[in-house]
């Protein structure tokens, strides 16, 4: 006779460990498959894990075993057509239809696929990275409420009964009630057992019987537990702190910007709004695109539109700060920006883009310029580079020249700092 | 028991607890009428999940953690979510009481095959044969594997996950080559084991370094010494080997190799009877079903539920079908134990010609001792009849690189059923399957390199990369020069070596 166990509900993921260790060990080679994924991905698409496929190769166990070659007899069922001695031309790639055993962990395939979860997934991704200056500016904690254990009080709903708490206080007022009497019984006691044997002791002896009955009887009617005693979990209303931040994406759509280039910088946008939104419990996003006039636009619009014309960068810094002024301000969010082009501006905005962008830092918890051009460095790029001493903890900027550059700048960009 | 008419235990489809346990009961009885020799059943009902878990920990209810488990469980659950592949219905431990995962999603039907299948065929089968009595303990697995993984989990709190890692990849290389075809293990409590765990890190670290001896030799004995091998004959079990023999390892690094050798022995048995352990399981679930019907206790519907898993599961597609994939050892097995019976009943002119030991005789003992005594590749030279081979329609073809075709060398007739039955027995025996090495000589007097030889059966060479792979490994368990010499009819015809020289880390 056997029996039975329902073991349905036991913890489940016992391999969860195994997976971690799987994922950790292969970390490198999973980075560059999310890496590369990261092409057909929507800005705001946090939601989802991401398929990850890696070489097979590079995962293999190795053991032992047979290599082609030698002597090996085969049998094999379903016999049609053969007698003894028949010679059959060798199949392709030999083996003679040898039944290598099925492979449930897919070898023979080129590649190992799997899926990673979105947190497996934003972890790979932002692996060793950090925000830099990531002092959250206003922490808004009007809106939610979460609840706190805190002290204890005398009156509650029974399901936040107490249980040490009520047994503690019900002891003590047990001992503090029953002290004196309790004192008195162990004289009386001790009394009793020193009286002397026989008749003269008998009627003292009498008379402390009575008291130390009447003393135990008081005793005893003291209640174990009592109203008085109940004690109850207190809980109170602590306010989330909330962090927001709000991400401004500036691009130039001029003429030159082919949709290349264009995509380059959408994975751009694409890693730093994970990052941020991996960082604050809110993050929004602004588009301003620009070309000899900026114009805050939706996601479609700002990656799939265009337009031609020159460039004037410093109509968007205008744009960028003016609404900051108007919906962000800068006490209560902590503003990034995130710049890219090809590198081109008109040559007479110079000197207003560098008053506009020396205004805009300040507001900032950081500023990151991409400039995305094959050739060396451009106006652009020059004016920007008069920054970098000044305002080193806020703004940094880096050439990108392919999608394989996207993430490695991003990744200097962001790099931790070793203190 | 002859035919009773009974009440059908049940008409529907959805098993509930109380259902199992009613069939539990009358297979439990019908078993015992059979005399099945099993140990305790624990049943236990699993849902998909927790299923891939137990695959992922190479069948094994309790595992360490290794990243190759969590590899593995990557893998079932991609093709079980793409529907590539089905997951099993059952698995079944061999440890007493007899553990067995059952599937919530098996219809009843399924639930009653899997419990006769699993709780009662594999379980006598476990109980019974003579290689899982010899090399494992069902008593005591269940213990050790609590033991292993909390040493693991403890070596990895105190050296880091990466130091145990790179001792278990290596011993997972080796994993096949790390037990002993011979001796017999002594089953060991986990007390027992904790305690002479501990003696033997002290006693090992002092006499491992028989390499490291420096107290002065007579003349006589060192010439002597110069001359002889070490190991003096080749050892077979190159884990064991080395947890004794190398000379860099921490105490804690030869018990990790010490669990994945046991480990390694407590499936040995497994991979030495794959035919005949389903063979022998799914002829007990067709006639314990059978006699079920027999009484009475199941349903028309019932039978025709079970008949199709039935033969789904015994399904072999010829050579030529794009489903080859091997002989089926479940065909191949329950062909065999089902042949067995009828010779015993029924015997032809040709059987008495075969076996005239077993035809004609009790059927019951006939099948108990082919599967106390037997293993794959004995039981198929032993008992592999003309009448499976015919229904199977087998030949067989050698394969010779040094020609360019291939030769059918026998068919299912008169002149080839021996050379049939003995091919297939040999495809089954593991040292023919799995290239054969041994440890060979360590020059201790000298830069103390190790040497494996790998003796070429039938000029079969090994597979390059994977050695060479595996040979890093040793290379990282010996900690000194390795060289792997592939022979062939008494000369080293090519080798593989790795030194420290040539490590790229």
């Amino acid at each position: 006779m056997g029996f039975l166990i329902d073991r349905r509900n036991n913890p489940k993921q016992k391999s969860t460990v195994n997976r971690q260790r799987f994922l950790r060990r292969y970390r490198q080679q999973i980075q560059e498959a999310v890496n590369e994924n990261l092409r057909g991905r929507h800005i705001t698409d946090s939601e989802r894990g991401e398929k990850v496929a890696i070489p097979t190769k590079d995962i293999g166990e190795p053991n032992f075993r047979h290599g082609s070659g030698g002597r090996i007899t085969h049998v094999v069922p379903g016999n049609d057509q053969y007698t003894r001695g028949d010679r059959i031309p060798r199949p392709e790639g030999g083996g003679g239809g040898s039944g290598q055993q099925g492979s449930p962990d897919g070898e023979g395939m080129d590649e190992f696929v799997f899926q990673i979860n979105r947190d497996e997934f934003l972890d790979v991704l932002f692996d060793d990275m950090e925000l830099p200056n990531l002092t959250k500016r206003l922490l808004s904690g009007q809106e939610e409420f979460k609840r706190v254990r805190g002290g204890f009080s005398s009156a509650g709903p029974p399901a936040n009964l107490s249980v040490v708490r009520s047994m503690r206080s019900a002891t003590a007022r047990r001992i503090a009630l029953g002290a004196g009497r309790r004192t008195e019984l162990r004289e009386l006691e001790k009394e009793l057992a020193e009286l002397p044997e026989g008749e003269e002791g008998q009627p003292r002896r009498e008379e402390i019987e009575a008291r130390i009955t009447e003393l135990r009887e008081a005793l005893s009617r003291i209640p174990f537990l009592d109203d008085v005693d109940i004690r109850y979990h207190r809980h109170y209303q602590e306010p989330i702190p909330h962090s927001k931040a709000v991400m401004f994406c500036v691009m130039d759509v001029s003429g030159s910007m082919d949709q290349s280039i264009k995509d380059l910088a959408k994975r751009f946008y694409i890693l730093l709004y994970l990052f941020l939104s991996r960082n604050y419990d809110r993050t929004e996003l602004v588009f301003i695109r620009h070309h000899t006039v900026a114009k805050e636009v939706d996601e479609d619009e700002f990656f799939n539109s265009r337009e031609t014309g020159g460039t004037v960068v410093s109509s968007a810094l205008e744009l960028m700060k003016a609404v900051i002024e108007a919906r962000y301000s800068p006490t209560e969010w902590n503003i990034y920006g995130a710049q890219a082009s090809d590198g081109d501006n008109w040559p007479d905005d110079a000197q207003r883009c560098l008053r506009l962008i020396n205004e805009v830092l300040p507001l900032c918890q950081y500023y990151a310029y991409v400039e995305i051009t094959d050739a060396g460095d451009k106006p652009l790029w020059n004016i920007y580079s008069t920054l970098a001493e000044r305002w080193s903890e806020v703004f940094a900027m880096q050439h990108i020249t392919g999608p394989g550059d996207i993430y490695p700048v991003f990744h200097e960009l962001f790099r931790k700092q070793t203190a | 028991m002859n035919s009773v008419t009974r009440e059908p235990l049940s008409t529907e489809t959805d098993w509930t607890f109380e259902l199992l346990q009613d069939y539990e009961r009358e297979i439990a009885r019908i078993a015992g009428d059979f005399e099945l020799d099993t140990y305790p059943n624990q049943i236990e009902i699993i849902s998909s999940e927790q299923m891939m878990d137990a695959y992922a920990s190479s069948g094994m209810p309790i595992n360490y953690h290794h990243w190759s488990f969590g590899k593995h469980f990557l893998a079932v659950q991609n093709s079980y979510k793409r529907g590539h592949m089905g997951l099993a219905y059952e698995i079944v431990f061999n440890s007493n009481p007899c553990i067995a995962f059952l599937m919530e999603e098996n219809s009843l039907t399924m639930q009653a095959l899997v419990i006769a299948h699993a709780s009662y065929g594999h379980n006598s089968f476990f109980k019974g044969n003579y290689l899982f009595r010899t090399w494992t303990d069902a008593e005591s697995i269940i213990d050790y594997m609590v033991f292993a993984r909390n040493y693991i989990a403890d070596c990895e709190q105190r050296h880091g996950v990466s130091e145990v890692e790179e001792i278990l990849d290596a011993c997972h290389a080796l994993m096949n080559y790390g037990v002993d075809r011979y001796k017999r293990p002594y089953p060991m409590s986990l007390e027992e084991e904790r305690q002479r765990r501990e003696e033997r890190e002290v006693i090992l670290q002092q006499q491992v370094n028989e390499l490291w001896r420096t107290i002065p030799v007579s003349e006589d004995a060192a010439q002597h010494r110069e001359q002889a091998r070490y190991p003096e004959e080749p050892q077979e079990n190159i884990l064991y080997f080395l947890e004794k023999n190398a000379p860099l390892l921490e105490p804690w690094q030869r018990e990790v190799i010490r669990i994945v050798r046991k480990i390694s022995q407590y499936l040995y048995p497994q991979r030495q009877t794959k035919v005949m352990n389903e063979g022998w399981a799914c002829f007990w679930h067709f006639h314990i079903l059978h006699e079920m019907y027999r009484q009475g206790l199941v349903t028309d519907g019932f039978m025709m539920e079970f008949l199709q898993y039935h033969t789904a599961v015994i399904y072999q597609p010829p050579y030529n079908s794009p489903y080859f994939s091997g002989i089926n050892p479940y065909v191949l097995g329950f062909s065999m134990m089902q042949d067995l019976r009828r010779i015993s009943e029924n015997p032809t002119e040709e059987d008495k010609r075969w076996f005239p030991d077993i035809a004609g005789t009790p059927w019951r003992e006939t099948m108990d001792f082919a599967m106390r005594d037997f293993k794959d590749e004995s039981f198929i030279l032993q008992f592999l009849s003309p009448h499976v081979m015919r229904d199977l329609k087998l030949f067989s073809v050698l394969d010779d690189s040094e020609r360019d075709y291939l030769e059918v060398t026998g068919i299912h007739d008169d002149s080839g059923y021996q050379t049939v039955r003995e091919s297939l027995s040999a495809n089954y025996d593991l040292g023919n399957l799995e290239p054969y090495i041994q440890v060979y000589n360590v020059n201790f007097r000298g830069d103390r390199t190790l040497t494996l030889r790998h003796d070429m059966h039938n000029g079969r060479p090994l597979e390059q990369s994977n050695a060479e792979e595996v040979v890093k490994h040793l290379h990282r368990l010996w900690g000194f020069n390795v060289v792997l010499e592939s022979v062939k009819d008494g000369k080293v015809c090519s080798s593989i070596a790795h030194s420290e020289l040539t490590v790229s880390d």
